[in-house]
């Protein structure tokens, strides 16, 4: 089951790293704050994403099942 | 005469090589301060300032190994190995080498959480973190008393400079802590700031900015 | 708090004149299909004590095994009625499969500062409340159970008397503890609700888990309205057919609103689900509009509200909910947009400050509302209000900013006009006279959250 990629907005201070290293599924907001494209992740961007998720200074980014809102 | 020119090689690796470590250190310290208050080094995207602080660390580590290990197998003074990580007991200068056995057992921890940081809670890995300047402070000090190198000509200013440039940061990094929003205030300081007064508020208008102005509500 | 004066209701009766004085059908007796008032006694405004709850409704059902309650549920098709209406019966099915041993939360927070039927329940009628309670334990093998109260030293001591009593005489199964809760609006959000009852401040949490995996404690959580509990607790006595004898075939049964009338008068009354709203509030010459479902609901436009019922099925197409029962008439000579921003003001300020779209989004979009609210407003402040609200709806770890958006959304619809007004300098009421209800303080710090 591929999986979704969903910010802890309670952890994220806008440090914007995510951003940088994954422009394809993530910008920013006017205040810094990530917006994330919805929808399961493509796999041809798997390494990118699995990068993000570890390079966020507090861990804000989460891989997790489809639909687990 | 073979034996006292492998030692003074050991030895001299060892000194600089613990000179390095020291530079490393404080970089790693730097750059951790920039990331916690989402700082940039010009020029570069973000992620270069966490790439760089977690590589600068591990790099730290291995110079750090060189380091400890040449001075343990250069025979000139003895020191055992068990003194790498348990301080004070070593029979050469104990007090000084201690503390950079502390300093090690720290780096160490510091390294070892942060790989394991996902498996355990946000408030846990950030205080063991704050150890990060206890063991930047007791290398400085290892390094002040293990041998008389700093205390003259050029490696003395280097080592001025290190202490200058984490005692600056640490101030500016105090400062901006102290005047940090707690989350409960956020949104009440983004009013004030939107309508100063607490009123409808009248005449100039604001654009919103990519950066706001309030940039301490975070 | 008095429940004020009872609708009463008969299966079938004519609804075309609107609420006029009180009106008394036989008071209902308990066990009669479709007999309204059932959550609140027939006659009289004084709390039920534990004898005549006894001798009213008998003794506590338990039904001697856990999960006997859950097929129960699903015939009766009871709603939550915290807000969400979400099927009863799932929420307990989920937590009775837990691995561990759960906990029970009744939740009597109610934040909104326009609802006042959880804290009327819980004082004329502590004893329904409890029974639910208790019943859900039983269906869910737990062991802790809390009753979540708004903060009122009053009502808290009457609660923790009426447990001790029914401690004494051996009813409860599992013991009550009566938990304060801060008077925040966020504070009866359900993860807030479980960093409370968990000692930490009220604050929502990210989703997932969600409580009824991981709440209080770590553990399993299910977390109910008090007012859903109080059905629950008839239900296990009468049945699932006694229950459908009111409301709809989609929403069956009765619920309780708080109504707030054009003229200022505000009553907490039972009513079925399926009632008109003229029924309810007064939709004369002096309405303009109708908010509905709380300051999370949406406004109406008074003509509008005059074809609908009380229910999801009508509310929702027209935008709004039925939400937790508050509705509010908004007289003629009121400016809506005013309450409007007053009330998002409140709203941003009751804002956790956790999450950056929300803690930057609110508050710039009361401080537009305000713009807007204001003689000639600069018109730059809708097209940014409209800007912020895409930017913060979904984006925060709870429904704040979402329920705020369609607050806020709902009234630059609803009050077109005001707002043409206000563009030539003039407005239905420059005195911009409040009449939504706000608690005079709002949280300053830390303290207020826990």
């Amino acid at each position: 089951m591929r999986k979704e990629l969903r910010v802890d907005p309670t952890a994220c201070s806008g440090h914007g790293l995510c951003a940088e290293l994954l422009p394809e599924l993530i910008t920013l907001d006017e205040w810094g704050y990530p917006i994330i494209a919805p929808g399961p992740v493509p796999r041809a961007l798997d390494k990118h994403v699995r990068r993000a998720v570890t390079d966020c200074p507090v861990l804000a980014l989460k891989l997790l099942p489809a639909a687990s809102r | 005469m073979n034996g006292i020119t492998q030692s003074t090689a050991l030895w001299y690796a060892s000194r600089a090589t613990g000179v390095v470590s020291l530079l490393l250190l404080t970089g790693v310290v730097l750059l951790g301060m920039l990331v916690n208050r989402q700082g940039r080094l010009p020029g570069f995207p973000r992620f270069v300032v966490t790439g760089l602080h977690r590589n600068l660390s591990l790099l730290a580590v291995v110079f750090v190994a060189v380091h400890v290990l040449t001075a343990i197998a250069d025979s000139y003074v003895s020191i055992q190995l068990i003194a790498i990580v348990i301080p004070f007991v070593s029979s050469y200068k104990p007090v000084w080498l201690g503390l950079g056995a502390v300093s090690l057992d720290l780096v160490l921890a510091l390294i070892v959480t942060s790989l394991l940081r996902a498996r355990m809670s946000r408030r846990m890995w950030r205080g063991l973190h704050w150890f990060s300047y206890a063991a930047w402070g007791s290398a400085v000090v290892h390094s002040l008393y293990s041998s008389t190198d700093l205390h003259h000509g050029l490696l003395l200013y280097t080592a001025i400079a290190c202490w200058l440039a984490v005692a600056v940061a640490g101030c500016w990094r105090m400062a901006h802590a102290g005047r940090e929003i707690p989350r409960e205030g956020r949104a009440a300081a983004t009013l004030e700031l939107m309508s100063p007064g607490g009123g409808p508020r009248r005449g100039r208008r604001e654009a919103p900015a990519a950066r706001p102005p309030g940039a301490d509500i975070r | 708090m008095t429940p004020g004066t009872t609708v009463p209701q008969s299966a079938g009766s004519r609804w075309d004149q609107p609420r006029g004085g009180h009106r008394q059908h036989s008071p209902a007796q308990p066990g009669q299909p479709g007999g309204l008032p059932r959550l609140f006694p027939a006659s009289g405004a004084g709390p039920v004590d534990l004898r005549t709850h006894l001798s009213r409704f008998t003794a506590l059902p338990y039904l001697g095994q856990p999960g006997q309650l859950i097929p129960v549920l699903k015939a009766a098709g009871l709603t939550g009625r915290g807000g969400a209406a979400f099927p009863v019966y799932r929420k307990l099915a989920a937590v009775a499969e837990a691995a561990t041993r759960p906990v029970v939360i009744g939740n009597g927070a109610e934040g909104e500062p326009a609802s006042d039927k959880d804290k009327s329940l819980l004082w004329i009628s502590p004893h329904l409340v409890l029974d639910g309670l208790q019943l859900a334990a039983e269906t869910v093998s737990s062991a802790a159970v809390g009753l979540y109260v708004h903060r009122n030293d009053r009502l808290q001591d009457q609660l923790r008397a009426a447990v001790a009593e029914r401690a004494a005489a051996g009813l409860d199964q599992v013991p009550v503890e009566i938990i304060d809760a801060p008077p925040r609006f966020l504070a009866g959000e359900e993860s807030a609700l479980a960093s409370r009852i968990s000692g930490e401040p009220a604050m929502p949490r990210f989703k997932p888990p969600r409580v009824f995996e991981r709440g209080v404690a770590g553990r399993p959580t299910l977390v109910h309205n008090v007012e859903t509990l109080a059905h629950l607790a008839l239900i296990a006595r009468y049945g699932p057919d006694w229950f459908r004898g009111a409301g709809t075939a989609d929403e069956p049964g009765s619920m309780l609103c708080t109504l707030h009338q054009a003229d200022g008068r505000r009553d907490v009354v039972e009513t079925q689900l399926g009632t008109p709203l003229r029924a309810l509030v007064h939709l004369g010459p002096g309405t303009q509009a109708v908010l509905s479902g709380g300051y999370h609901g949406a406004w109406l436009p008074a003509a509008d509200a005059g074809q609908l019922t009380l229910s999801n099925a009508d509310l929702v197409p027209a935008g709004s909910f039925v939400g937790a029962g508050v509705l509010a008439a908004l007289p003629a000579d009121r400016c809506g947009i005013a309450e409007t921003a007053r009330v998002t003001r409140y709203l941003a300020l009751e804002s956790a400050g956790q999450c950056g779209p929300c803690f930057n989004g609110l508050p710039r979009i009361a401080a537009a509302l305000d713009e807007v609210a204001s003689p000639r407003p600069d018109p730059r402040a809708v097209t940014d209000m409209m800007r912020w609200a895409g930017l913060v709806e979904g984006r925060g770890a709870c429904h704040h900013p979402d329920g705020t958006v369609r607050f806020v959304r709902s009234a630059l619809q609803v009050f077109r006009e005001e707002i043409r007004l206000h563009t030539q300098g003039r407005c239905a009421d420059p005195a911009r006279r409040p009449f939504l209800p706000l608690p005079a303080q709002t949280a300053m710090d830390a303290a207020d959250w826990n």
